[in-house]
Order: structure tokens, then C-alpha cells, then sequence
């Protein structure tokens, strides 16, 4: 039977290791993609800039790039804290400290989720 | 666990290879775009929200102060983005030598050194 693990974001490992990669491809399909519209289509201007986020097609690799960077950061600030908040270097408080920053940042990369759908579906805080 | 083991990792006495300032930058990076989200957010809000919205958030990020925090929000970006490409392109198993190392922290730090100096000049030109 496969060993459980309560702190990467996949089943495994590999899992993880692979979706850190394919979720750097999403992102940079979006990017290459928005950072070319940003230079290439001249001033931007609010109409185009709306109608371009309201098609479905942009709204779609958007939500695909805000949930790949959510998986992306998950597993990535995962690795960072449990190499750094660890009982060796930080002492026995080590393990509590790292399960709060882990908590904390989960709580923020759902938040960037739900806030991002908020804002291709037209509810941003903004108006 | 047994904490008389020796650890003989004392960053501060080891001169470090020129991967390794590849590797740790790219972690910074890292760090450093998981709150710039939270920025690069607010401003797509901002920018859909309204028109009076996309005008005053277009005004704020013409600001010198605003600009200086993006070109940052860009270089770790730039930077992240060039060496994960990287990271990518040795999983297929090339470039990982002690010299193709060596070679690819080269090219993807003077890469986004350009990247970072062209994304100056589109911001303040
Ligand atoms: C903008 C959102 C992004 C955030 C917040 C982010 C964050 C991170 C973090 C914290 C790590 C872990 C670093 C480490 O363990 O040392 C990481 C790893 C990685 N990032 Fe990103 N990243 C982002 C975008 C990208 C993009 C656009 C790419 C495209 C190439 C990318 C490629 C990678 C790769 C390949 C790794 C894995 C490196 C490894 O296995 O050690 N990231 N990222």
C-alpha cells in the first residue's frame, strides 16, 4: 500500500516534482501570451483590455495559470519552509512554527484562487 | 534524532560555485513572486473593474515609486521563469556536467540580466 503523506500537495514525491513542472509550462504559456499582448497591441485601452478578458478562451487559460500557480507555489514554499523551519536549525518549536507558516500559506494561495475567479467573473473587490 | 551527528554546512566559511548563486536566487524568486501576486492581482482588478478604475490604476503605476516595485516584481520574475526553463532543461538531461552547470548558471544569470535592463527601459522609456 502507498505511504500517505499529509504535507506535499500530490501522493508523492514524483507527483509533485511533476506537477511543479507542468505547472511552470501553464504559467509561461499565460505569460508569453499576456506579456505579448501588453507590448504589442499599442496603448492599451480599458475597452480592449475588458473584451479581451471576457473571452472565454482568455478566461480559460487564466483560471488554468491561477490554479497551476497555486499547485506551483504550494509544493515550491513547501520545500523552502520544511528546509529552513526545521528543530535543527530553529530548535524544538521548530515543527509548530513550520505547521503555522504552512497553514498560513495555503490560506493564501486559496485566497489568490477564489479572488482571481472573482476577478475574469466580473467581482473583483474593485467594483 | 541524534543531535551530535555533525553537520559541516557552515554557508558562511564555504565560497560557493556559481550554481549555487543560480539555485538560490531562483528559490528568492520564488519567494519573492508568491507575494507579488498579491500586487499583480490588485492591479488586474483594478484594471477590469471600471474605467474610472483602469484610469487611476493606470495613474498610480506611473508613479516612480510603483515603477521601481514592478521592475523588482519583473526581474524575479525574469529570473525565476530563465532558470526554471533551465531547471526543465537538465530533468532531460542536459547541461548537468560540473561544467554544463557551470555553463547554464552563466548564461541564464547574463540572460536575465538583459531581460531585467530591457524591462527598464520599456518601464521608464
Ligand atoms: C509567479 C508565480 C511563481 C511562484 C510564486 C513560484 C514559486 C516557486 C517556488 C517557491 C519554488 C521552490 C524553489 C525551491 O525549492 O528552491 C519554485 C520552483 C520552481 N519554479 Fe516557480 N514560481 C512561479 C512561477 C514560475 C514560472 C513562470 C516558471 C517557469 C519556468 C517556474 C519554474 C519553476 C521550476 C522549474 C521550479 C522547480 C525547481 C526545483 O525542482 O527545484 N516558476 N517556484
Amino acid at each position: 500500500m502507498a505511504v500517505g503523506n499529509v504535507t506535499s500537495f500530490g501522493r508523492s514525491g514524483l507527483s509533485d516534482w511533476l506537477l511543479q513542472r507542468v505547472s511552470a509550462v501553464v504559467m509561461t504559456v499565460y505569460l508569453v501570451f499576456i506579456v505579448g499582448y501588453i507590448l504589442f497591441s499599442g496603448e492599451l485601452n480599458y475597452a480592449d483590455w475588458k473584451a479581451l478578458h471576457e473571452n472565454f478562451l482568455v478566461r480559460l487559460l487564466s483560471l488554468f495559470a491561477i490554479l497551476s500557480l497555486a499547485a506551483h507555489a504550494w509544493i515550491g514554499l513547501w520545500a523552502v519552509l520544511t528546509d529552513y523551519v526545521t528543530v535543527r536549525l530553529l530548535g524544538p518549536s521548530a515543527t509548530a512554527i513550520r505547521i503555522f507558516l504552512q497553514l498560513g500559506m495555503i490560506a493564501v494561495t486559496l485566497s489568490y484562487v477564489v479572488w482571481a475567479i472573482a476577478i475574469l467573473w466580473g467581482a473583483g473587490i474593485n467594483g | 534524532m541524534n543531535d551530535k551527528r555533525p553537520v559541516n554546512l557552515d554557508i558562511a566559511t564555504i565560497s560557493l560555485p556559481i550554481t549555487a548563486y543560480a539555485s538560490i536566487l531562483h528559490r528568492v524568486s520564488g519567494v519573492v513572486l508568491f507575494f507579488a501576486v498579491g500586487i499583480l492581482l490588485w492591479i488586474l482588478d483594478a484594471s477590469l473593474a471600471s474605467q474610472e478604475s483602469f484610469d487611476s490604476i493606470k495613474e498610480t503605476l506611473s508613479s516612480p515609486i510603483v515603477k521601481l516595485i514592478i521592475w523588482g516584481i519583473l526581474a524575479a520574475l525574469g529570473y525565476h521563469l530563465l532558470a526554471g526553463v533551465r531547471h526543465m532543461i537538465m530533468d532531460f538531461g542536459i547541461g548537468e556536467t560540473l561544467e554544463g552547470g557551470a555553463l547554464g548558471a552563466r548564461i541564464v544569470i547574463l540572460a536575465a540580466f538583459v531581460l531585467v535592463g530591457l524591462a527598464g527601459v520599456w518601464l521608464w522609456l
